[in-house]
């Protein structure tokens, strides 16, 4: 009989600062292009990037992080952050704002975004510290988050799940593909993500989004606000 | 029948012995369909291992390959057969049952018919959701919403005997978890009958491959199974560097072995640690799950990305790694594992965890050998293989891993194999890091049209890819045949005989991804 507990304890704490502040560890996030010169647009695989006149514009929900333009002649400018989810959904009224229930569906995911949302319990992002709970039955769920194009076979079951959820719920889609399709869609198997089937109220691009960048937008969703790096000294 | 001559007697293919053939060599033998049966009837008895099959539609007709891979010093064997429009193909999956899923997918995909197979139908495209005479993978295959009327899904109860029900789960169910179906026949606590119902997740990666530039293919290919993306994506690299004949500088190589034993170190260290989660051991899991994360920074930190997306390129990969940072990446990828083993030697002295493993979904050897499994699942029931040493790539040649195994095949054999793997790459990796060659690290790649199969060692074990290119340099068939297709097809008869209880345990044990399955 080991006492994991005692184990527990005696280990060292290894949590991150966020939200209180955006300070991050090495290799926590991935990173993302802003801004960089016009040739740049010319290297993206699936038109994340545009140019406009001497500068090239980027459409986050469109990148797949293959890091062409990051190793290129002309790189794009990098920005290591993680607050990068938009959306104009309402934020759940005020008495989420300490507790949410989340229902993760998977639409077809590749398995990274489900990855780094199971690295969201780990010891350094604890989840649960922020009143938010991953749960099984849609019936208590307030947020359904997806990960995934929507394939063929997944439609009903997201719109069965959505319909499940009571309200107020909120729809969150998390990755490129639940963002714009990503790599795989608009295909004849799949959506172009989650916005086709579903109205989504947060999205979060990324391929994968780090597990942060997940964190921020269920807060943004529970109505908390947060250091955003644009408003950083 | 040890020797390469022969196999060939007996496959009645001695016209094609060639004079010195070794490792990493692919020998093509053409046969006429008939005699299809009676070689696959010859291999199944040997030591080779078969692959996959790829299906290539050539204007009307249809040309199959059936790759089989042989132990060290030996070549790869590939039976090509070809098929007439409206023609049927002799089934290999009585003699050869390791055959059985890949058939049941072409006659999906192609609507080819394979004669004498034991169970074909429904199987890729859910007959809920697809039309009976779709065929994604035809060059001809165009589809509507409007097409055809897909009828409604109800799942078939097996058991039939008092008291008896069937339990579906999914392809919505607990926790993060992927989406697939399985429906459990019981009487009550011990699952009589498993399936496994996949392809939820089918996005139709090789139909969107074909026409694009292989650089944009091999980012499908990394978003097949995004955790294990460097290996896959290698392999898809692999077949299109022999497609086109190219050349890959050696520090290339061995970086290319470098981050692969890096990605199998983490992806071990999750599916440990989702076998903690599974037993709900709330401590262990979270001590796994930091590990993970340290490994993942480390990824994020010297790549750029923390699942090593974008890395590969046709010719070598996208980017270097100096020398410095790789002997760093290697010390501290060491220091994680070594706390990694630390845990595991706790969970293996703790009674009550290990209660819940040992003898729980046992897969015995000759299952194993007879649905061909790979990776940590086939050897730790005793069917050992592993591509590193059996037909070497990248630097595996100079730099061999010692492969772990185990014979009792169940939920403990495997983690214990999960764990002495992870340990090897730990140990491989400043191994790697300190034997760099100088130099580039991106070769140059001809535009030419040809095929070429590439193959490696993934976390979860053998991934064979074949990609034939245009004359544009353009991709004309992907095929991907992933670790998870081979094991997933015995995963139903290791949660069967067992408790309830016990499913998400085994689950957790096989490490298995749905998406790589689905693709």
């Amino acid at each position: 009989m080991r006492l994991w507990a005692l184990r527990g304890l005696r280990t060292q704490r290894d949590l991150t600062g966020f939200p209180r502040t955006l300070e991050l560890a090495p290799g926590m996030t991935p990173g993302r292009p802003v801004d960089g010169p016009a040739a740049a647009a010319d290297v993206c695989p699936t038109g994340a990037l545009r140019a406009e006149g001497a500068a090239t514009v980027v459409a986050l929900d469109h990148c797949v992080h293959c890091q062409r333009c990051r190793h290129g002649g002309q790189p794009m400018h990098w920005r290591e952050d993680i607050a990068w989810s938009h959306g104009e959904g309402a934020p759940l009224p005020r008495a989420f704002a300490h507790s949410i229930h989340v229902r993760v569906l998977d639409a077809g995911d590749c398995g990274a975004c489900l990855a780094e949302l199971q690295q969201l319990p780990a010891p350094q992002y604890s989840l649960h510290r922020l009143g938010i709970f991953i749960t099984a039955s849609p019936r208590e769920a307030d947020v359904l988050l997806v990960v995934g194009p929507v394939t063929r076979a997944m439609r009903q079951p997201l719109l069965d799940t959505y319909a499940a959820m009571p309200g107020p719920k909120r729809v969150v889609a998390v990755g490129a593909c639940a963002a714009s399709g990503g790599v795989f869609g608009p295909s004849f198997a799949c959506a172009g993500g989650v916005a086709d089937m579903l109205p989504v109220d947060r999205v979060v691009p990324g391929c994968p989004p780090p597990p942060l960048a997940v964190l921020e937008a269920l807060l943004a969703v529970m109505g908390r606000s947060l250091p955003r790096a644009e408003d950083a000294p | 029948m040890n020797t390469l001559a022969e196999l060939l007697h007996a496959l009645e293919c001695d016209a094609a012995v060639p004079a010195a053939i070794e490792s990493g060599a692919v020998l093509a033998l053409p046969l006429p369909a008939a005699r299809l049966p009676h070689a696959a009837h010859v291999l199944a008895r040997s030591q080779a291992h078969l692959a996959g099959i790829v299906c290539e539609q050539r204007n009307g007709s249809f040309a199959l390959r059936y790759p089989f891979w042989l132990p060290r010093g030996l070549p790869w064997l590939e039976l090509v057969i070809d098929v007439a429009p409206g023609g049927t193909v002799p089934s290999i999956s009585p003699r050869l049952f390791a055959a059985d899923w890949h058939e049941r997918e072409i006659e999906d995909l192609f609507g080819l018919i394979f004669s004498n197979h034991p169970f074909l139908g429904n199987f890729v495209l859910h007959d809920e959701v697809w039309p009976e005479q779709a065929f994604p993978m035809r060059h001809d295959f165009a589809f509507t919403d409007a097409d055809g009327a897909p009828s409604p899904y109800q799942p078939q109860q097996m058991l039939q005997a008092e008291g008896a029900f069937l339990m579906p789960v999914g392809p919505v169910y607990g926790g993060v978890s992927e989406a697939g179906q399985f429906l459990l026949d019981t009487l009550g606590e011990e699952i009589t009958h498993c399936q496994t119902r996949l392809f939820y997740k089918y996005r139709g990666i090789e139909k969107r491959a074909e026409g694009m530039v292989a650089a944009d293919a091999l980012l499908l290919v990394e978003r097949m199974n995004g955790t294990n993306a460097f290996a896959h994506a290698l392999a898809a690299a692999q077949a299109i560097e022999r497609a086109c004949d190219c050349s890959v500088p050696a520090r290339a190589q061995t970086l290319r072995s470098f981050w692969a034993e890096l990605e199998r170190l983490r992806s071990h260290a999750a599916t440990i640690a989702g076998l903690c989660k599974s037993t709900a051991l709330a401590v262990p899991t979270s001590l796994a799950y930091q590990r993970v994360e340290e490994l993942l920074r480390l990824s994020g930190r010297h790549a750029g990305h923390r699942y090593l997306f974008g890395l590969i390129a046709a010719g070598g990969l996208a980017f270097d790694l100096d020398d410095a940072a790789a002997r760093e990446l290697a010390a501290q990828a060491q220091a994680v594992a070594r706390r990694l083993a630390d845990l595991a030697e706790e969970l293996l002295f703790d009674n009550s965890f290990i209660d819940r493993l040992e003898e729980v979904g046992v897969i015995d050897a000759k299952v194993a050998r007879r649905y061909g499994l790979v990776g940590p699942v086939g050897r730790a029931a005793g069917h050992v293989s592993d591509l590193r040493r059996e037909q070497p790539y990248a630097a595996y040649a100079e730099c061999t891993p010692r492969v772990a195994q185990a014979a009792e095949g169940d939920n403990l054999a495997r983690l214990r194999v999960f764990l002495d793997e992870a340990a090897e790459s730990a140990r491989l990796l400043p191994l790697l890091a300190t034997q760099l060659p100088a130099g580039t690290v991106r070769g140059t790649c001809a535009t030419r049209a040809g095929a070429g199969l590439g193959w490696t060692e993934a976390p979860a074990g053998a991934s064979t890819c074949f990609a034939r290119l245009d004359a544009d340099g353009r991709i004309a068939r992907l095929r991907l045949m992933p670790p998870a297709f081979a094991n997933w097809h015995a995963y139903h008869l290791a949660a069967e005989r067992f408790a309830f209880q016990d499913f998400p345990i085994t689950l957790a044990s096989f490490g298995l991804s749905m998406a790589e399955q689905d693709r």
